[in-house]
């Protein structure tokens, strides 16, 4: 699988020097950064961790990044490493506590979603700040575009492209890691990988942080890729679900399959948009919501999934 | 007391009396068939499109309209359950989870392609109640009594019928009850469909106070659950008790800050509720 991964990726480098059109390298840019938002979520959900808040850390780390950079003049070459680091310390502070208390299943899901929502709410409350719910753009700066992370699509291609390499090297070496196995007995019985000494607190602990920080990545450099920031769409319930259905769909349990995920989503939302325009708004989250709900009722391993299981 | 913390304090019981609708409706759904519906708000709403629909589109008279809308929803969760709860029974409980998060889409989404995006306001207003200084919403009032009956109707559902205490005792061992000769699938569906009904209860009392929109879910979606979980998930008691203190700490937080960081802190102390007692604020 990693093979493949590293195969693709070196494709993946020459496209934007095919001369391949603005549109084109705009998905692939979009479906790199939402398939490593998908990785970093899958990388706890496979063992069971189910966050429906991961909106909490891209919501957090990608306003830390525009608000250092409108307020402060601080490049978000610089930015965007503090603000995912605050979107892990934040990982750290709400999930230590879940963990530790042993806030489990439906129990951490939901106190998950508060998280996510305590984030939306307070983008929306310090308003004077962050623009409140009407978002905010990152102040241009076309004579000095380096620095101010703000290139050609083809820049962002590779600079997308990038971050989805180390999101998949991350995986495949969390996967090859001893975590990987503690998690996994974790997730079996949790008092019985205690019993025979896995640290439960402490591994889960580091895959939310991992995960947290791995996601944050992909949704604060979309946000720089976009320049505009919106409680709606960067942090809160909808995001997060749109993260967790792009997983489940392309299949959590493999290497690729977040990212497949992310193509399929984002093709069928283009398909839907071409197809539909906007005669009928709200055909998107109906086919997106049925198409979940089949997911889980006949693939719950993903598209990725069904292949392995074939093979 | 300042006139306005009264206020604040009497609306914060009288939301509570809202809250507490929907959380009992999902705690009953979970407490018997062990499901969280994620989408129980959007069921709310599918209540609300369906009293402004009849009432200002077809010229139905409002409690008819009322009237009709219990027994859409409760339809409707029955739906739910057979389509995509029962199968899923035996899957882990994430994948119930975002099963129903699906249907949060669905029903999100049909409702924008059926009604559009605009606001949908019913129009009736009731004269606010005056006592000195304090005034108080009519509607809010008439909405808060009509929500405390709906509770005692539950509570007596519960308490005095066959099925009631069929219920009430799958919820408490759901291995033991099949042997005692309750077809555990029928208690399933009449919890499903009394669980319908009280979001279309809900949407009833919510559509006289707010504007109807397909992500009106989103808005009271997240406290609802934060209050089930808060009151302990199936019990239903605490959820009730907890609805009125979640309404109170809203209510009071919008009078010392704004109405965004009264969610913040009452999201906030949810979370310190969960850290504090995990299995709810008011278990045994």
């Amino acid at each position: 699988m990693m093979g493949v991964a590293l195969a693709l990726a070196v494709a993946l480098a020459v496209v934007p020097l095919l001369g391949t059109p603005d549109y084109f390298l705009h998905l692939g840019i979009t479906s790199m950064l939402v398939a490593l938002a998908g990785t970093g979520w899958a990388m706890m959900g496979r063992f069971g961790l189910v966050s429906l808040g991961h909106g909490a850390f891209i919501g957090t780390a990608a306003y830390v990044m525009a608000l250092l950079w409108n307020e402060a003049g601080l490049s978000p070459w610089l930015g965007l490493p503090i603000g995912v680091a605050a979107a892990m310390v934040l990982a750290a502070l709400l999930r230590y506590p879940c963990f530790r208390l042993r806030v489990i299943g439906h129990y951490f899901a939901l106190v998950t979603l508060a998280a996510g929502e305590i984030v939306r709410l307070m983008i929306v409350a310090l308003r004077d700040y962050t623009g409140g719910s009407l978002g905010m753009t990152p102040r241009l700066a076309p004579d000095n575009a380096f620095a101010a992370m703000q290139f050609s699509k083809a820049g962002f291609w590779w600079m997308a492209l990038l971050v989805w390499v180390f999101g998949i090297v991350v995986w495949w070496w969390l996967d090859r890691s001893m975590s990987s196995k503690a998690l996994a007995a974790i997730n079996e019985d949790q008092d019985a990988a205690a019993s025979i000494g896995i640290h439960v607190t402490s591994e889960k602990l580091r895959v939310t942080v991992i995960s947290a920080g791995v996601a944050a990545l992909g949704g604060a450099l979309g946000a720089q890729y976009r320049l505009y920031l919106n409680p709606e769409s960067l942090a809160g319930i909808g995001l997060s679900l749109q993260i967790v259905f792009g997983a489940i769909a392309g299949g959590m349990y493999s290497l690729l399959g977040p990212t497949i995920g992310a193509v399929f989503t984002i093709a069928l939302e283009e398909s839907l948009r071409v197809a539909f325009g906007t005669a009928f708004i709200g055909a998107a989250p109906l086919v997106y919501g049925v198409l979940l709900v089949l997911f889980i009722l006949f693939l719950p391993r993903g598209i990725a999934g069904f292949f392995e299981k074939r093979r | 007391m300042d006139p306005f913390l009264l206020e604040a304090i009497l609306n914060g019981i009288l939301l509570g009396g809202v809250f507490a609708l929907p959380v009992l409706g999902c705690n009953l759904v979970f407490g018997v068939v062990d499901v969280v519906w994620l989408c129980y708000a959007e069921l709310v709403m599918v209540g609300m499109y369906a009293v402004w629909f009849l009432h200002t589109q077809q010229g139905w008279p409002l409690m008819m309209a009322f009237a009709a809308a219990l027994p859409v929803v409760a339809v409707l969760g029955v739906a739910l359950h057979l389509c995509v709860v029962r199968p899923l029974l035996g899957a882990p409980p994430i994948n119930q989870l975002l099963a129903t998060g699906g249907v949060l889409f669905i029903l999100q989404g049909g409702a924008m392609l059926v009604f559009g995006t605009d606001f949908r306001s019913l129009g009736v207003e009731m004269p606010p109640m005056e006592w000195g200084d304090v005034f108080i919403s009519g509607t809010k009032l008439a909405a808060f009594c009509a929500a405390l009956v709906g509770a005692g109707a539950l509570w007596a559902f519960l308490k005095f019928t066959y099925i009631g205490i069929a219920i009430r005792a799958i919820a408490r061992d759901r291995e033991v009850m099949p042997l005692m000769g309750v077809d555990p699938r029928r208690v399933y569906l009449v919890a499903s469909a009394v669980g319908g009904a009280l979001a279309g209860l809900a949407a009833c009392l919510l559509v006289v106070q707010l504007d109807v929109h397909p992500f009106i879910g989103l808005s009271f979606g997240p406290i609802t659950f934060m209050i089930c979980v808060m009151g302990g998930l199936g019990n239903m008691p605490g959820g009730f008790l907890a609805a009125f203190l979640m309404g109170v700490i809203v209510s009071t937080g919008g009078f010392w800050w704004n109405t965004e960081m009264s969610y913040v802190i009452a999201f906030a102390v949810f979370i310190v509720v969960i850290f504090a007692r995990p299995q709810g604020l008011f278990s045994r």
